[in-house]
């Protein structure tokens, strides 16, 4: 389906219509074309998703106007749980779902009002992206993805019909290096520690993602087996924390970063050449000609995946417009905009259309590129011959070893970062 | 009743400020202090009574030790700022003659803080880092080898971005109180025979208190209680309690928050009464 589905189904009609004669500020239903024009949607989120490309598009293609505020995770979150009036949809992770779905700040989605529903990947609703892959550890999405009814406040582990977010956005995570600065092939996550890299090294500081990829180092350096990383005992975070607190202590990190921008200056600076990163960071150091590498490590990636939740406070016009939205979303402009960033898509077929062969069979096929890929901004990414980091959609995504994750013992966690940051 | 009524209005009089102080500083500040005893979730709060906060606060080897690096950058910083400000306050006061140009060039010292806070500590990093306009200058010159990695991302830069940021703080009341100096004094001590030190240890220094101890307060207060300098400029490697407040503010521990914040608060106090004990302000301003 290459066009966005515009308009309403009988459901959201009948529901509409109830609200407004309920509400009876219009006075004829008959105005609703032109008032879709006056619609203004508030999203919030990361800056990953959160683009002024994506804002103008769907004012082209829905007419209503979307505005933007792109903040980091834990102002996500926050503002998320205690901001509820703030937004009207939330452009958050999975994990950020987890914490913040209980607050009953966001509405369960009706399924079968998602056109592309039967299309999203099986990550997002079965937990399994071929049926024969297993489910990675940590807060998979499909195990937050659905809860029982329309006010459901616990999560359900099956395809309920009732969707917490809508999924929109993943990836899988792994090392970013400057190859020409380390000059010799890395394999491991253990080499985030290693002293050769003394002083170069860096590591976000969002405690959620971080303490994934310490997880990562300290499972593939044989220091520390962990039951679950997505869901450690307090013993495993003591274990965990305190090795990367010695590596601070001897100097191992040259900073930590909060914020994408961040990471892309200590990488293009060459303040660090070895850091935890993020796809579009690695691009971004790329697009100023300076080698980057999204490095496949053997011990797998750290995944992470986003999606659309609805403000439970959204009703009437407003809920229909942010449900075509969601389907604007899922038929494809938006995914092939993604996908030529390193993102992945949670419809990729409907991608496909927005793509061009080329680009198909580089960002998703793991084939050589044909001839030069750009970036949505034009920046020459790769040239012909040249193969993604990491290969396949498959390949990549196949090779989950976690996701990111909120354990029961977040808040001693929590405390234990917080000691290791003022370490 | 005459004096009686005149009592009212005096009343009256401070009325507004009292109402504005009383909603704006002392009601905030109560607030705070109840929150920090209340309990918190993931993502909410609770009304409680309890020690939690202060328990973990002050069981923590953490805190004190961010506890006393934000006092060492608070010492520190002051120590510069001092010297600095009260030299060029020196300067300007003393040594240029014209009002004219004792205006122009105080005007010269304010030109950096036409621009944001965060524009004139950022643009630091790119001129200390690994590879910045420092590195290659000093090595260039041959001074050095390899680049100085202390230079950005640690102690240094974090101090360096203090004196650079708030050295006026110190410049200004300085300045302010020389000027009021009667020349005259500095005549007599001249004609009594004390040389120049003599004269700036026993009668400019005396009288220039007053200042030095508002900028005092002024840049202890503002170093205790920043936090956004010490994340750019260390990387996020270094702590001070303002760190450490924002830290939990972005995890949503809001009591945990209000409990440092207490903490904090109270040690400003207790350092600016220790400080008042030397001068006494109002007297002397």
């Amino acid at each position: 389906m290459a066009k966005p589905k515009v308009g309403y189904s009988r459901r959201s009609m009948l529901k509409a219509g109830g609200a407004a004669i309920a509400a009876s500020a219009f006075p004829a239903p008959m105005l609703w074309a032109q008032d879709t024009k006056n619609i203004v949607l508030r999203q919030f989120g990361t800056g990953v998703s959160n683009l002024n490309d994506v804002a103008n598009k769907v004012k082209e293609d829905l007419g209503f106007t979307l505005e933007m505020t792109a903040l980091d995770s834990d102002s996500v979150t926050q503002r998320a749980a205690t901001q509820p009036d703030s937004f009207d949809i939330a452009d958050i992770e999975y994990w950020i779902c987890k914490k913040v779905w209980p607050t009953g700040n966001l509405q369960a989605m009706d399924t079968s009002k998602i056109a592309n529903y039967d299309k999203i990947v099986g990550i997002f609703r079965s937990g399994k992206l071929t049926p024969e892959s297993v489910i990675a550890q940590g807060t998979a999405p499909h195990s937050v993805g659905f809860v029982d009814g329309p006010g459901g406040t616990s999560f359900a582990d099956n395809e309920t019909g009732w969707m917490t977010l809508i999924p929109t956005i993943y990836n899988a995570d792994t090392l970013g290096i400057r190859p020409d600065l380390i000059g010799r092939p890395i394999e491991s996550w253990t080499e985030l520690l290693n002293p050769e890299f003394k002083g170069k090294a860096s590591i976000l500081d969002i405690s959620s993602i971080g303490i994934m990829d310490m997880a990562m180092v300290c499972e593939a350096m044989g220091e520390v087996q962990y039951g679950d990383k997505g869901n450690m005992t307090r013993e495993e975070i003591d274990k965990t924390i305190g090795i990367f607190t010695e590596a601070k202590r001897n100097g191992q990190f040259r900073a930590f970063w909060k914020s994408f921008d961040e990471s892309v200056n200590l990488m293009a600076s060459g303040e660090v050449v070895i850091q935890s990163m993020w796809s579009p960071a690695i691009t971004a150091v790329k697009s100023r000609g300076i080698p980057c590498v999204y490095q496949p490590l053997k011990e797998g990636y750290r995944s992470w995946g986003g999606g659309i939740g609805l403000s439970s406070s959204l009703s009437g016009m407003e809920l229909d417009a942010a449900y075509e939205y969601i389907n604007w979303y899922l038929s494809g402009w938006v995914g092939g905009y993604l996908m030529r960033q390193g993102y992945y898509s949670a419809v990729p077929e409907t991608s496909k259309e927005f793509m061009s062969e080329n680009e198909w069979g580089y960002w998703f096929e793991g084939k050589e590129a044909t001839d030069t890929i750009t970036s949505p901004g034009g920046d020459a990414l790769a040239q012909a011959g040249d193969v993604r980091d990491g290969g396949s959609f498959y390949d990549r995504m196949g090779a989950v070893a976690c996701w990111n994750a909120v354990m029961d013992e977040n808040q001693y966690m929590v405390r234990k970062w917080n000691e290791f940051i003022a370490a | 009743m005459h004096l009686k009524s005149r009592h009212v209005w005096g009343w009256l009089q401070a009325a507004p400020l009292a109402v504005v102080l009383l909603a704006f500083l002392i009601a905030p500040i109560i607030m705070i202090v109840i929150v920090s005893f209340w309990g918190a979730t993931e993502f909410s709060i609770y009304p409680a009574f309890q020690f939690d906060n202060y328990e973990f606060l002050f069981g923590s080897q953490v805190t004190y030790r961010v506890f006393g690096a934000t006092l060492k950058y608070a010492f520190i910083t002051w120590a510069l700022t001092l010297l600095i400000g009260f030299t060029v306050a020196y300067f300007l006061a003393f040594h240029v003659r014209s009002l004219t140009m004792q205006i122009a060039l105080f005007l010269v010292c304010t030109i950096p803080f036409w621009t944001s806070n965060i524009i004139r500590m950022i643009s630091w990093i790119p001129f200390l880092g690994r590879n910045g306009i420092a590195n290659q200058t000093l090595i260039s010159w041959g001074v050095i080898d390899e680049p100085l990695e202390w230079l950005l991302y640690s102690d240094f830069s974090v101090i360096l971005a203090f004196v650079h940021l708030y050295t006026l703080f110190m410049v200004v009341p300085i300045f302010n109180t020389m000027m009021r100096i009667d020349k005259s004094l500095l005549e007599a001590a001249r004609d009594n025979g004390a040389s120049g030190l003599q004269t700036l240890v026993h009668v400019i220094l005396p009288l220039t208190k007053p200042g030095i101890m508002i900028g005092t307060i002024f840049v202890v207060t503002l170093v205790m209680g920043d936090f956004i300098t010490v994340r750019f400029m260390s990387g996020s490697q270094r702590a001070n309690v303002g760190r450490l407040i924002s830290n939990d503010i972005a995890l949503l521990q809001y009591p945990s928050a209000a409990a440092t914040a207490v903490v904090l608060l109270c040690t400003v106090l207790i350092v600016i009464a220790i400080l008042l004990r030397f001068v006494n302000i109002r007297k002397e301003l």
